[in-house]
């Protein structure tokens, strides 16, 4: 109905002119996130060459996707704001969300008094999933395409087991930033290092807006430890930097959003050499046979490799235009039940959502079944996947400053 | 070695602070101006640095040059752009002058800082060291850029001072601040003598943007952060007072670094912040200030 009657309105605006093409109304897909960072950048790119493929290819069911950036610049206030705007005046049907945990959680009670669905491709909070299991009938709008903080340090869990043995990592330090994400993740890790016989000697949060990590890097160097065991997203550059610069003799392993883009081997001058960091799909490795192909076309857009969320963003607009196909129609309450029926092998595995009976409802499983986690380490300016064993392309390699595996 | 650590790192990040901040004071000393684009400045010349070093391959020394160059051109554009049409308007009423001077050289900083944002993302960058490489410094390891810091910021003040005491133009610059007027009567042109100071202002802010950049990094998003550093030490110090900047610099640097180190980086700018209220209160025209 609504569409016949734009369809009567733009017949008759093009009366006396050239009558306009009419296409069926396109699917609209809001994409909001933080356009100036590394990784909030990556989302509208990646969704945009999604768009692109799928419209070529006929879009869904001759209808075209059509993405709808929006800037958050960081503040959940502007996103609160943008998606507002994204469902009232702009009409979107779905909307994909920043990779800020903060921002999601101001998001989530928005995404369902509005009804509408929505997808974060790199917030890691678990609350995110908790909420909607908590309250499903009100959160069920809300999705998580990443890896929850849990996973996140069970997976850099995992890995450090693997390499513990060769590099005789006895003894770490735990270094995250304070932040929303963190919290779980930080929990997780003081769990499960101990569990893999790795002794905890301390667990440093640090303000996010700091500019001088020195007299951390002093303090964890006088504790003597093996390695460092980072969760570090918003700040990267800076404490990558300085530990290269005064030479921190101690290895660098964990969580660090900002390496998974190419342009961190840039922005640092080559400081990232030797950074090992855990994501779940790496430009070196077809994680699946989509993988390698959207590294490609991804790298020919932007001249750049595209950073964890960008991975994710391209996935997750794919499959959101399969729910829309298969619900018929973009009712949001139908796009939610067929989202929960997702089982789509994208660029990062075969992604499925925990139902209603997980405390992660809504958000990605995670096993090496759907979607593992991988190590990836720095070496002389690309990224090479160093574990797991069976997809490595090379063994772990540190700068000559680093005494972790030689003492 | 706690204590050594402390001296060593204290004394490279308020030599920094002292060049950043002297042109700061410089500037409203001579000119009465507040120049809230300052932190925008200094960034600029770090990230132009980095495009040139990197992106454009003309190496550290290149890209140093040119990163200087740019703030050099970016201090003048500021002068003649935003500063220079407010102080001669005659629609500005005089004494709302220096408000309006205040806020639009906020919003000019602004949208230098937005602009970088945009063209280089807000992600912090380093600018290559000139030297690179560690030295030990009585069981210390210690960057050499970090020294070089020190050195570089402490010739640029000694400069400076030759500058301003040694040579006739110095010597026009020290009018211009305490009788602006009676140099008009001399025959000087004051708005010749302010361009100049605007360039040599931007000289200094650009090179202790150099200077952070290779140090430890800088993003879009530490703009407002140094520019209130920079005031923070001015007030300190006294407004217009360039002895008075250094001691509020080395106050600051080594207030800073005691409490990095003792209470930890996130409560690092309080003690400074409580400092600054102390003196607002006891010694409203700071430790040197003269107005």
């Amino acid at each position: 109905m609504k569409s016949s009657l734009r369809l009567m309105l733009a017949a008759s605006v093009g009366v006396g002119l050239t009558l306009p093409a009419i296409a069926a109304d396109p699917i609209k897909i809001g994409v909001i996130a933080e356009v100036s960072s590394i990784s909030g950048a990556a989302i509208p790119n990646a969704a945009k060459l999604a768009a692109d493929e799928i419209n070529a290819a006929g879009g869904v069911n001759g209808r075209m996707i059509e993405i709808v950036e929006y800037d958050d610049h960081n503040s959940a206030a502007d996103a609160v704001r943008a998606f507002q705007r994204a469902a009232s005046q702009d009409h979107v049907h779905a909307v994909i969300a920043s990779y800020v945990s903060e921002v999601v959680l101001a998001l989530e009670p928005w995404s369902g008094r509005l009804k509408m669905p929505m997808i974060t491709p790199g917030a890691a909070s678990d609350v995110i999933s908790h909420r909607v299991h908590e309250d499903y009938a009100a959160n069920k709008y809300t999705f998580h395409g990443y890896m929850a903080s849990t996973f996140l340090s069970d997976s850099v869990c995992d890995g450090v087991k693997a390499i513990a043995g060769p590099l005789k990592l006895k003894n770490a330090v735990v270094m995250s930033e304070d932040a929303a994400w963190t919290i779980p993740l930080d929990a997780e890790y003081l769990k499960c290092l101990p569990k893999i016989g790795i002794n905890v000697m301390d667990h440093i949060r640090l303000s996010p807006d700091t500019t001088d990590f020195t007299p951390i890097y002093n303090k964890i160097e006088g504790l003597k430890p093996d390695v460092i065991i980072t969760g570090i997203s918003h700040v990267g550059v800076q404490p990558t930097v300085q530990w290269h610069d005064q030479q921190v003799p101690i290895a660098m392993i964990g969580i660090s959003s900002q390496a998974t883009s190419s342009t961190f081997y840039k922005d640092t001058n080559g400081a990232a050499e030797g950074v090992i960091y855990q994501t779940i799909s790496a430009p070196d490795v077809g994680v699946t046979p989509k993988t390698l192909p959207f590294v490609k076309a991804y790298e020919k857009r932007y001249n750049i490799t595209p950073a964890y969320c960008g991975y994710t963003t391209y996935d997750e607009v794919y499959f959101i235009a399969d729910a829309i196909k298969r619900a018929g129609g973009t009712d949001p309450d139908k796009i939610v039940d067929e989202l929960e029926k997702t089982s789509y092998v994208g660029t990062i595995g075969k992604v499925e959502f925990y139902g209603r009976d997980s405390e992660f409802t809504h958000a990605i499983k995670v096993s090496p079944e759907y979607i593992g986690g991988m190590l990836v380490q720095w070496q002389g300016g690309k990224q090479v996947t160093v574990w797991p064993n069976d997809i490595a392309n090379a063994k772990i390699k540190f700068p000559g400053y680093i005494k972790t595996g030689t003492n | 070695m706690k204590l050594l650590q402390i001296l060593i790192d204290g004394f490279a990040i308020s030599s920094l602070y002292g060049l950043g901040a002297i042109g700061f004071t410089l500037i409203f000393g001579v000119s009465g101006v507040l120049n809230l684009s300052h932190g925008s400045i200094m960034v600029t010349a770090a990230i132009a640095a980095w495009v040139i070093a990197g992106d454009l391959g003309l190496g550290p020394y290149g890209g140093a040059a040119g990163g200087v160059a740019m703030a050099v051109a970016l201090s003048l554009l500021t002068y003649m752009l935003v500063v220079r049409p407010i102080q001669t308007s005659s629609r500005i009423a005089r004494e709302e002058k220096e408000i309006f001077v205040l806020t639009g050289t906020l919003l000019w900083g602004i949208m230098i800082q937005e602009a970088i944002a945009y063209l280089f993302t807000s992600n912090p960058k380093t600018v290559r060291p000139l030297i690179p490489g560690v030295i030990e410094i009585l069981g210390v390891r210690t960057p050499m850029q970090e020294i070089l810091t020190a050195v570089i910021s402490w010739v640029v003040i000694g400069l400076l001072w030759l500058l301003v005491n040694r040579t006739k133009a110095g010597k026009v610059l020290l009018a211009a601040s305490i009788n602006p007027r009676g140099l008009t009567l001399l025959g000087f042109e004051l708005p010749q003598i302010y361009f100049w100071v605007w360039a040599l202002y931007g000289l200094l802010a650009g090179i202790a943007g150099l200077l952070l950049g290779a140090f430890l990094g800088v993003s879009s998003d530490n703009v407002g952060q140094l520019t209130a550093s920079a005031f923070s030490i001015v007030v300190l110090g006294g407004l217009g007072s360039v002895t008075g900047s250094l001691i509020g610099a080395y106050v600051v640097g080594y207030l800073e670094t005691i409490t990095a180190y003792s209470g930890g980086p996130s409560i690092r700018t309080i003690p400074v912040l409580l400092l600054l209220v102390l003196v607002v209160y006891i010694r409203p025209q700071g430790l040197l200030g003269r107005r």
